[in-house]
């Protein structure tokens, strides 16, 4: 096995350079547009805002490239970790970059206005629901995990990728379907959207005891163990996270505008 | 007739709480609950070590029970804490109404958890190779202590008491 290993090795950095242009592409693509406007509007774009979104794109990439992905081939903690960066923390902070504001602001006026028709088009609409993309972001993982499609994307080079493309495009989805920090035509109450949140955390946490109990096909009972806590209390450090952007966004929201307080009081005499 | 409260003199802190009196109480019955889950987490499953992460005894809803507190009393927490902000912010904050609120969400958690979600459901047990009984009958009896606590502070906080002219009501 290790001589086959030597072999595929010249082929498996190759492999690692072409995975890696997608997220050098995205940090360089997002820079440039930081540049680009900042000249244009003579207003500079959020420092803090790049940083997230850098650290967010290396969070990203930790578990397609590099030693973190490697392990997680055998090692079904390393896969977890690798999932947990990938489907939530690497979301949150990007979502946090609002790269799609950074986008209106940088190109021009006429294909703004395009961009923001199609973004309030009805199936935008509709994958931006927060139960949609609740549904895609748990639904998918318990596909995943419960079904044998853990053991096919061991196996299979393309779904290997499809299934990484799916977890980050929908833990994307649903972060930014919580909370509104980029222009959002369609807003949804904090009720509905913090009852979504709490029935996708608690789909989470239970998936993540149910993987504790039941290893998925492939995963030893003392891995899936290990897997199972590295799910459930990293899914709670960062859901922990949205839950306090979302409520603090409730209380600048609900902040007491002007004179609001009037209410009956008795006539002086 | 209608007149604006000033922020900043007294009796609007007075008048203001009549007006919150029920999310005073919503707001502590979310931290109850939140502070018992964050109780039941921290000092019962990872500095004792008496509860375990999973037990071969949990039945599916005790499973799916145990996500959803987990998850909403997560949320209750962080949520009640900004809602408790917000009622000092609108000096709406009633330290009463919310400490009953406190001990009922608080006692309600606890007893649902350790009747319907440890014995029921079998989530898991307060604490392995003992004699439960005397940990059940503490832990239950603990939170009807909290209930009725609950119940008592709301009894003897009286919601609309003061009439125009009242003490209360000037801020004494």
């Amino acid at each position: 096995m290790g001589n086959s290993h030597s072999h595929v090795a010249g082929s498996e950095v190759n492999l690692q350079l072409i995975m890696a242009i997608p997220f050098l592409l995205a940090v360089v693509l997002y820079l440039a547009a930081v540049v680009v406007s900042n000249r244009q509007l003579k207003k500079q774009w959020s420092k803090v805002r790049s940083v997230l979104w850098m650290v967010g794109i290396l969070c990203a990439s930790m578990a397609i490239i590099g030693p973190l992905a490697e392990r997680a081939h055998e090692d079904f903690a390393a896969h977890m970790v690798g999932h947990v960066l990938l489907g939530m923390l690497a979301p949150l902070l990007m979502v946090l970059a609002t790269p799609m504001t950074l986008i209106l602001r940088t190109i021009p006026v006429r294909s703004a206005r395009r961009l923001t028709r199609i973004l309030k088009s009805l199936p935008v609409q509709i994958i931006t629901n927060p139960l949609c993309a609740a549904s895609l972001n748990v639904g998918g993982l318990w596909l995943l995990y419960t079904t044998d499609l853990y053991v096919l994307m061991q196996q299979n080079i393309i779904i290997h990728i499809l299934v990484h493309i799916h977890v980050f495009v929908a833990g994307y989805l649903f972060t930014m379907s919580i909370i509104y920090l980029e222009p959002t035509p369609h807003r949804l109450s904090f009720t509905y959207r913090s009852m979504v949140l709490v029935g996708a955390f608690a789909a989470h946490s239970i998936l993540s005891k149910y993987i504790y109990a039941h290893p998925p096909s492939g995963i030893s009972s003392a891995q899936s163990e290990i897997g199972g806590l590295i799910m459930y209390y990293g899914g709670d450090a960062i859901e922990l996270m949205v839950i306090f952007i979302f409520c603090f966004q409730w209380y600048k929201n609900a902040r007491p505008r002007g004179k609001v307080f009037i209410i009956k009081t008795p006539t002086h005499v | 007739m209608t007149a604006e409260i000033n922020h900043s003199s007294n009796p609007s802190k007075f008048t203001n709480r009549y007006t919150y009196a029920t999310r005073n109480l919503w707001t502590g019955i979310l931290f109850g609950l939140g502070l018992v889950g964050f109780i039941d987490e921290v000092v019962f499953h990872q500095l004792l070590h008496w509860h375990h992460f999973y037990d071969k005894s949990t039945t599916d809803i005790g499973l799916v029970s145990d996500g959803l507190f987990h998850a909403f009393s997560w949320f209750a927490t962080i949520a009640s804490s900004f809602l408790l902000a917000d009622l000092h912010r609108k000096e709406a904050y009633w330290f009463k109404r919310w400490l009953a609120g406190v001990f009922l969400g608080g006692g309600a958690f606890q007893l649902y958890d350790g009747t319907i979600q440890h014995k029921w459901m079998g989530l898991h047990q307060i604490r392995y190779g003992v004699e439960i009984r005397p940990y059940d009958m503490i832990w239950n009896l603990t939170a009807l202590a909290m209930i009725l606590a609950g119940v008592l502070l709301i009894g003897r906080v009286k919601l609309h008491s003061f009439q125009p002219g009242d003490a209360k009501f000037n801020g004494e």
